[in-house]
């Protein structure tokens, strides 16, 4: 069983606390939008992915579990 | 996974917000399968504060968008926690490992985190009014929304700080007449210094706010409910509603008297133990800062959450044998939001010796700015410009030289 990492664009505000969390699967460039790398990263990243979670303060990513 | 710290059966979390449930996750995440009691003051579970000043107070968002989640697998209820909702902390017992609480009930504990927070200041003589508010928690939110649902029209905000600077921006926002009155020549400016201060003062100025400087309080006058503000210089602003944001004191009645330092804030040490068995966290906690050279105690929410978790495995480690204790350095980092504009801060940005803007234009309201303290990147702030934000937050962790921040942003 693997999870997806799912951003809701609307909240999110670029400021890139996951990408600190999480680099291997959050990238803001210089564009200064957010990019998700890996939708489905690999099971190891998922402490990383919850800190990226926590660490939101948009709220703004969800993990899907499937 | 590290293993369970033996004789770590039983942790007592002080404060049900946001440093004391981030500890407790990472508590339970290091394996800790004791109990876990958390005691709070307020009635409700843990909820986020920051919409409280922005999409909640804008009747934006309902009330269950405001709870904290917790993103590990089965959520809140996995943590299983022992909840004491609105009942105080009232007494520390540090050689006997108690708190006593203000139902006279009381709970030993192995390990204690102190997470209580902080509270609004209050302006003198203001307390029996109607319509005069401070902004800290739900109820204290409900309680202004339900003020501007009545249609009030004139606010007034005391304190230029963040938390009156988004008031204002979300009143105006709704359409209100707002004015903001700051004693301080400059808005912020003891934070940011004057020139980035005057910057955040104009963003309201654009915005339509009646933003009065250098002029204090003389007294906020009703007939049982607030009709006007007198200041200092005779003059009077008409108001429905008082809003007084003029900073917070840290929570820290509760453990007079229990042999802990207190001075602004529960002191820790370098790695946020306090005394055997207890660690503090968040808006209470003042540490030693390595890096900044500096006794530190920050208002923000990542560093609730950063020192929360930090806190919690300073516990784990208190309890295992030969583990080697973290010291908790961090760079700041903290956000606010008014009107369409993003504010960030990372890193030091008070007591700076040069202030330097290097991308953007503050005309423009979209800029980095960059702190110098000695030959060094003490802080950078951004308005509407997120990404570069990120490159020098990383040159202050590095402990850049002023001289590199400049060669990266001339890069
Ligand atoms: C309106 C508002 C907007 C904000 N916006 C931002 C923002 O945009 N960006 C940002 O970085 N930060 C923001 N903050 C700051 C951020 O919310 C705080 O830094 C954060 O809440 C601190 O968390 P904490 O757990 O340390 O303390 P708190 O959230 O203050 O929680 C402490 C809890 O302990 C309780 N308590 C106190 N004493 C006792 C006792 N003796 N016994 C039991 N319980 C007790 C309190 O009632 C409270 O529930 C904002 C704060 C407010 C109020
Ligand atoms: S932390 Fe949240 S708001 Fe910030 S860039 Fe990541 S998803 Fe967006």
């Amino acid at each position: 069983m693997g999870y997806r990492v799912v951003v809701d664009f609307d909240l999110c505000e670029s400021n890139a606390r996951c990408m600190e969390a999480a680099p291997e699967v959050f990238e803001v460039r210089d564009d200064d939008f957010l990019y998700v790398l890996d939708e489905t990263p690999p099971d190891e990243l998922r402490p990383k992915v919850d800190e990226a979670v926590r660490r939101c303060p948009k709220a703004a990513i969800s993990v899907v579990e499937e | 996974m590290t293993s369970p710290a033996r004789g770590l059966r039983s942790v007592v979390v002080a404060g049900a917000s946001l440093a004391g449930l981030r500890a407790v996750e990472e508590l339970r995440a290091r394996g800790v399968d004791g109990s876990v009691t958390v005691i709070g003051d307020e009635p409700h579970a843990p909820y986020d504060r920051p919409p409280l000043s922005k999409q909640f107070l804008a009747g934006e968002w309902p009330l269950d968008r405001i709870a904290l989640a917790v993103a590990a697998d089965g959520g809140l209820d996995a943590l299983d926690i022992d909840w004491r909702l609105g009942v105080r902390a009232s007494g520390l017992d540090v050689e006997g490992r108690r708190v006593l609480l203000g139902d006279g009930d009381e709970v030993a504990y192995d390990g204690l985190v102190i997470a209580t927070g902080a509270s609004p200041r209050e302006l003198p003589g203001t307390g029996d009014l109607a319509g005069v508010h401070t902004l800290r928690t739900l109820d204290d939110c409900l309680a202004v929304r339900a003020g501007l649902d009545a249609g009030a029209r004139r606010v007034v905000v005391v304190g230029a700080g963040f938390i009156g600077s988004e008031v204002a921006a979300t009143c105006r926002t709704l359409g209100c007449d707002v004015t903001i009155l700051e004693a301080l020549p400059v808005p912020l400016g003891r934070a940011l210094g004057d020139e980035m201060g005057a910057v955040m003062g104009e963003l309201h100025r654009d915005n339509g706010v009646d933003l009065r400087l250098g002029v204090g309080v003389a007294a906020i006058e009703g007939d049982g409910r607030v009709e006007r503000v007198r200041l200092a210089d005779g003059s009077v602003v008409e108001a429905d509603l008082v809003v007084v944001g003029i900073g917070v004191t840290p929570n820290t009645g509760w453990l007079e008297g229990s042999g802990l330092a207190l001075d602004d804030g529960v002191v820790c040490d370098a790695t946020t133990w306090v005394a055997p068995g207890v660690v503090a966290a968040g808006d209470v906690a003042r540490w030693p800062s390595h890096r900044f050279a500096e006794l530190m105690r920050v208002e923000h929410w990542d560093n609730a959450i950063a020192m929360g978790e930090h806190a919690a495995r300073r516990l784990v480690a208190e309890h295992t044998p030969g583990a080697q204790p973290e010291p908790y350095d961090p760079v700041p980092w903290f956000w606010s939001d008014q009107y369409d504009r993003k504010i960030q801060l990372a890193g030091r940005s008070s007591a700076a010796d040069e202030v330097r803007v290097v991308d953007g234009s503050t005309d423009e309201r979209r800029f980095v700015a960059l702190y110098r303290r000695g030959d060094r990147l003490a802080g950078v702030l951004s308005m509407n410009r997120p990404r570069p934000l990120v490159s020098f937050r990383r040159l202050v962790e590095r402990g850049a030289s002023w001289d590199e921040a400049l060669a990266e942003a001339a890069s």
